[in-house]
């Protein structure tokens, strides 16, 4: 026979619900809420500049921003420096990413590789890059190409360590696995570790689009006629500052923009995580 | 063809797991591997498969595999090995990719192997959308895939609540019972021990030694039915009562540890 033995209709003074005590430390963050909070805080910010409270010179307000992006953009101005950072931060990003990819997997993959190539990173991934600079211009002169290369060695270490942790991060089972079907070193590169070791380059990648942002910056203030780094340092020292924080916006925008796109590529490519 | 252990042993550093192992998995036999905890049956069994060199003897192999085997010895593991960026079909395609069979013949050889584990609805799903019994029969239809001589089994449903067992336990008795393939079968579980296997090993403690071979006395047919039952249990009361102080023993070394 069943027992029934709990009649829920039977309470006394003593019966009372259990107290819900689960709730919170749950990863979550409302729909709108980041909006809600940006477009909040650029009101408050508009307000200060409308009513006099804050001087434009030192934070101008929203409205002069947006106006300072529509005149470069009418002038042709914003295209002409977007597209020089655009052109350095693309090549030195393929170049220090292509690189990065082919030492990481050297490093993952052979025990040679890895005795070598972790020494010299462990050396020099700590020195700033911007910091070569002088050095890469006396290389390679004052044109586009120290600037690129500067971009492309501080994308090639990351790089590098994101991939080889990325490798070594592959489960073994699964490599012994093909390894057990006799499947050939290649395939088992092509089919088992490089998926394997996707999600973690494509952290990697997030990680190198912002050090190439902060790089190509860099590298234009330093010596550069164009770009955004070079026109926000012009404006600077112009005082002109509703355009400085108008390149800053658009540095920002930039980022934004490549975060989205990393995301898409993370949405299609590791849609079975 | 057989599959052969040859006086095999095994060191870990200065720590002896296998002493001198020797035993033969004959062409369409079940042979269960069974001891206590740590007494090196998964060192032996990737001994025999090829994925562990032993300090000393060999894994051997006598007679040619069946002439359509494209893996003789093929792995069934304990925590499936699936790739979970593939689907279940290209997860059983996964090992005929680098065979010279055509992508017809390869189809073919998924669709039958997904077909005998029951697999054939849930070919576009992906490892994470499986329970884990359903995860298992992938790695068993992908070891069917290549029609293996022997399969070599670790400990397959260990990782697997009980009901799923039972059901995969029966899944196994259907798969073995033509003698086509051979079966060498590590678990800790007696139960599956005696339902499955020919003959028994049963190992020491740490290092492995063989101390009996059990011959099942039924066919695998036999035992399914309800009057095998109290021969069954005699059997593993019979294994169990060789290998309980040293089960013991085991477990109070893991637990000083």
């Amino acid at each position: 026979m069943l027992d029934r033995a709990t009649d829920t209709s039977a309470k006394d003074d003593t019966t009372r619900r259990v107290r819900f005590r689960g709730a919170g430390f749950v990863p979550a963050s409302s729909r709108f809420g980041g909006w809600i909070a940006l477009a909040l805080v650029i009101a408050i910010w508009q307000a200060a500049g409308s009513s006099g409270l804050v001087n434009p010179l030192f934070l101008p307000a929203p409205s002069a921003i947006v106006r300072a992006i529509y005149e470069l953009a009418r002038s042709g101005a914003l295209w002409q420096h977007l597209s020089a950072s655009i052109l350095r931060i693309g090549v030195g990003w393929v170049l220090g990413t292509a690189a990065g990819v082919a030492v990481g997997f050297a490093i993952g993959l052979s025990r040679l590789a890895r005795s070598v190539g972790i020494t010299f990173i462990s050396a020099l991934f700590p020195i700033p890059k911007i910091a070569l600079l002088p050095l890469l211009i006396l290389w390679l002169g004052i044109g586009e190409e120290p600037k690129i290369a500067t971009i492309a060695l501080g994308v090639f270490f990351s790089t590098a360590i994101s991939v080889y942790s990325g490798v070594d991060a592959v489960p073994r089972n699964l490599i012994r696995m093909a390894q057990s079907f006799n499947v050939p070193f290649a395939t088992i590169v092509r089919k088992v570790v490089w998926p394997g070791a996707l999600p973690a380059i494509l952290a990697g990648f997030r990680i190198t689009a912002s050090v190439a942002l902060l790089l190509v910056v860099s590298a234009e203030m330093i010596g550069a006629q164009y770009g955004i780094g070079a026109f926000v340092l012009q404006a600077g020292n112009l005082m002109q500052t509703d355009q400085l924080l108008a390149g800053v916006v658009i540095l920002s925008v930039f980022g934004l923009a490549v975060g989205k796109v990393i995301g898409w590529l993370e949405v299609n490519l590791l849609h079975w995580r | 063809m057989d599959l052969i252990a040859n006086h095999i042993s095994h060191r870990f550093g200065d720590l002896a797991v296998l002493d001198d192992i020797s035993f033969t998995v004959s062409a369409g036999e079940v042979v269960a591997i069974v001891g206590p905890s740590g007494c090196g049956k998964s060192t032996l069994l990737s001994i025999l498969g090829g994925l562990l060199l032993p300090s000393s003897g060999a894994p051997e192999l006598r007679g040619a595999p069946p002439a359509d085997s494209l893996n003789p010895l093929t792995f069934v593991f304990q925590d499936f090995a699936l790739l979970p960026w593939a689907t279940v079909e290209e997860n059983v395609e996964f090992p005929l990719l680098h065979t010279q069979l055509s992508a017809t013949q390869r189809r073919a050889l998924v669709d039958d192997a997904l077909r005998r584990t029951g697999l054939t609805d849930f070919r576009k799903t992906y490892p994470k959308q499986l329970s884990g019994g359903m995860r298992q029969r992938v790695g068993i239809s992908r070891a069917l895939a290549v029609k293996p001589a022997i399969l070599l089994m670790d400990e397959p449903l260990s990782a697997l609540d009980s009901q799923t067992r039972e059901l995969l336990m029966e899944d196994f008795v259907r798969l073995l019972a033509d003698g086509g393939m051979g079966a060498a079968y590590v678990t800790h579980n007696l139960e599956e021990a005696a339902r499955l296997a020919d003959r028994i090993v049963v190992l020491s403690r740490r290092p492995g030694r063989i101390r009996e071979v059990v011959t099942v006395p039924m066919t695998r047919a036999e035992r399914g039915e309800a009057s095998a039952r109290e021969q069954l249990l005699a059997l593993q009361n019979q294994i169990w009562s060789l290998i309980r102080n040293e089960a013991i023993d085991a477990e109070r070394e893991v637990q000083h540890a």
